[in-house]
C-alpha cells in the first residue's frame, strides 16, 4: 500500500508540473503513455529494452564474478592487496566516459567493446566491497573449520560465503544501479540499438514523449527486477538473523 | 593412540611489540581413553596451549606428537557455531557421514532434540555450548579438546553438562584434554591432572586419579580438591586457582 501511494504521488506531481511547465517541456502522463504504447505496438520498445537488458546482464555478471574473485583475493592475501591497490584506485577514479570512448576507439564500435567498457566501470566497486568483506571474515570460524578439517569447498560454501553474502548483495545492488546508468551512455555513443540509442534519437529530434517513454519503461524494468529478484534474495540470505531488517 | 606434548617455550608479541613468555615448559602425555585436565589460573596460557595442540599455532619451541590422522573434535570457549546454519546443520556440516541413529542419541543425551531447527542466535549460552559439544562428538573424535566448556554457566546447568560430558567421554575411547580454572570440574572429570603455574605456564604437578569418575564420592572429590589447592598454593604462588 505505501508503495502504491508513493507511485500515485509521483504521477500527481508529474501531472501538476506538466500543467505548470507546459506540454512542450514536460508532456503529461497520458501523452507519454501513448508514445509508450506506440513503441510497444511496433515492437521497438521490447526489442530495445531486451537488447539493453542483455548488455546489462552480461556486463554485470562479468564484473561481479571477476570483481568478487579479485576482491576476495585482495582481502585475504596481503601481497595481492599491495599489488592490486594502485590499479584499483586508478580504475575507481577513471571517468566512465573515458573508459567507454577508449574501448570504442581500441576495439571498434562493437558489442564486445560496449560490454567490456561497462564491466570495467563496475569492476572496481565490486572489488572494493568484496575486499572489505574478506577482511571482515571471522578468524574464529576459520579456526573451527581448520580443526575440524573441513574440506576447502565446504568451508567456502558454508563458512566463508555466508559471511560474504551481505557484501555481495551490497556490491550487486550498487553495481546494478551503476551498470544501468553506464549502459545507456555506452549505447548512446556507439550502439545502433538499445534504450540509450533511442534516447539519443529522441534527444536529437527533441521528442520528449519518446524520451520519457523509454526512460520510464526502463525504470519500470529496474523496479521489477529489484522487487522480484534482489529483495527476495536478500531476505533469504538474512533469514537466520533474529530480527531481519 | 597417544598424545605426547613437550612445549619448551612459547612467546607472544603484543600489539605494542613487547614480547611475553606464555609457556615456559609444559610436558605431558595422554593415552587413549584418558581425560587429562590442564588446571591453572585464568590467563596462564591454557588457551594458547590448546591452540598449539589443536594445530592452529605452529610458532613455538618444542614438539607435539599427535597420532597420525587423528580426528580432532574441539569445543572452544565461545561456541563458534555458524549463525546462518541451524543447530542440526551445524553438526552435520562437520560430520557429514554421521548416521541418524547416532546423531539422535547424541542430541538425546545433550537434550537438543527440540532445538534441531533453531539457529544459534536463538539459543542461550548453555544450549550453544551443548551444540558445540554435539558437534565435537558427532565426528567421533580420537582427540577431544574442551576449552573451559562449563565457564559462565550457572551451577546447576554446569553440573548437568558436566555429567553429560562424562557420559559421552566414557561412551567411547577418546583422548580428552580439558582445560579449566575450576578445581571442582577437574576433580570430577579428570583421570590425570596437570597443574599449571601462572604465566609463563609450567607444569607444577602431574596427578593421576585412580578411582574411576563414576565411583568418586563427595569425600574423595573433596580430598582431591584440597590436594590440588595445597599443591598450587604450596607451589610458587599464593594465588587461588579456583
Amino acid at each position: 500500500m505505501p508503495r502504491l501511494l508513493s507511485f500515485a504521488v509521483f504521477f500527481a506531481t508529474w501531472w501538476i508540473a506538466s500543467l505548470l511547465a507546459g506540454d512542450a517541456k514536460l508532456p503529461p502522463p497520458p501523452t507519454v503513455l501513448a508514445a509508450m504504447l506506440a513503441e510497444a505496438k511496433s515492437g521497438d520498445l521490447f526489442l530495445n529494452l531486451g537488447v539493453t537488458l542483455a548488455r546489462v546482464a552480461l556486463a554485470f555478471t562479468l564484473a561481479m564474478s571477476l570483481g568478487s574473485a579479485i576482491g576476495y583475493l585482495m582481502g585475504r592475501v596481503r601481497l595481492a592487496d599491495r599489488l592490486g591497490d594502485p590499479w584499483l584506485i586508478l580504475l575507481l577514479n577513471l571517468p566512465a566516459l573515458v573508459v567507454i570512448v577508449l574501448a570504442y576507439i581500441w576495439a571498434g564500435l562493437t558489442e564486445i567493446a560496449a560490454i567490456a567498457a561497462i564491466a570495467i566501470n563496475k569492476l572496481p566497486t565490486a572489488v572494493v566491497t568484496l575486499r572489505e568483506g574478506a577482511r571482515a571474515l571471522d578468524a574464529a570460524l576459520d579456526e573451527m573449520a581448520t580443526v575440524f578439517a573441513l574440506p576447502r569447498s565446504r568451508t567456502f560454501r558454508h563458512v566463508i560465503l555466508p559471511q560474504l553474502a551481505p557484501y555481495i548483495a551490497a556490491a550487486a545492488r550498487s553495481g546494478l544501479s551503476l551498470v544501468w546508468k553506464i549502459v545507456l551512455v555506452a549505447e548512446l555513443l556507439g550502439r545502433p540499438n538499445g534504450v540509450g540509442f533511442e534516447i539519443g534519437v529522441a534527444f536529437q529530434l527533441f521528442d520528449i514523449p519518446l524520451l520519457l517513454a523509454y526512460s520510464l519503461s526502463f525504470a519500470a524494468v529496474v523496479l521489477v527486477i529489484e522487487t522480484v529478484l534482489v529483495q527476495p534474495f536478500e531476505a533469504r540470505l538474512s533469514r537466520w538473523r533474529p530480527r531481519a531488517a | 593412540m597417544r598424545l605426547d606434548v613437550d612445549i619448551a617455550s612459547k612467546k607472544f608479541r603484543n600489539a605494542a611489540g613487547e614480547q611475553h613468555d606464555v609457556i615456559a615448559g609444559v610436558a605431558f602425555a595422554l593415552d587413549a581413553g584418558e581425560v587429562g585436565v590442564l588446571v591453572g589460573p585464568s590467563g596462564c596460557g591454557k588457551s594458547t596451549m590448546l591452540r598449539i595442540l589443536a594445530g592452529l599455532d605452529h610458532d613455538f619451541q618444542g614438539r607435539v606428537e599427535r597420532p597420525a590422522g587423528a580426528r580432532i573434535g574441539i569445543v572452544f570457549q565461545e561456541p563458534r557455531l555458524l549463525p546462518w546454519r541451524s543447530v542440526e546443520e551445524n553438526v552435520r556440516l562437520v560430520a557429514p557421514l554421521a548416521d541418524e541413529t547416532k546423531l539422535s542419541a547424541l542430541f538425546e543425551i545433550l537434550e537438543l532434540n527440540e532445538h534441531r531447527k533453531h539457529f544459534p542466535g536463538e539459543l542461550s549460552l548453555g544450549l550453544a555450548r551443548r551444540v558445540a559439544l554435539a558437534r565435537a562428538f558427532a565426528i567421533e573424535p580420537d582427540f577431544l579438546i574442551l576449552d573451559e566448556p562449563l565457564a559462565s554457566l550457572d551451577g546447576a546447568l554446569a553440573a548437568r553438562l558436566r555429567d553429560q560430558i562424562a557420559m559421552l567421554v566414557d561412551g567411547r575411547s577418546v583422548m580428552t584434554l580439558l582445560v579449566t580454572h575450576d578445581v571442582d570440574d577437574a576433580a570430577r572429570l579428570g583421570d590425570r591432572l596437570f597443574l599449571l603455574s601462572p604465566r609463563p605456564a609450567r607444569v607444577v604437578a602431574d596427578l593421576p586419579i585412580r578411582t574411576p569418575r563414576r565411583a568418586r564420592g563427595d569425600a574423595e572429590i573433596a580430598a582431591i580438591k584440597s590436594d590440588i589447592m595445597q599443591r598450587i598454593n604450596g607451589g610458587l604462588t599464593g594465588r587461588d586457582a579456583s
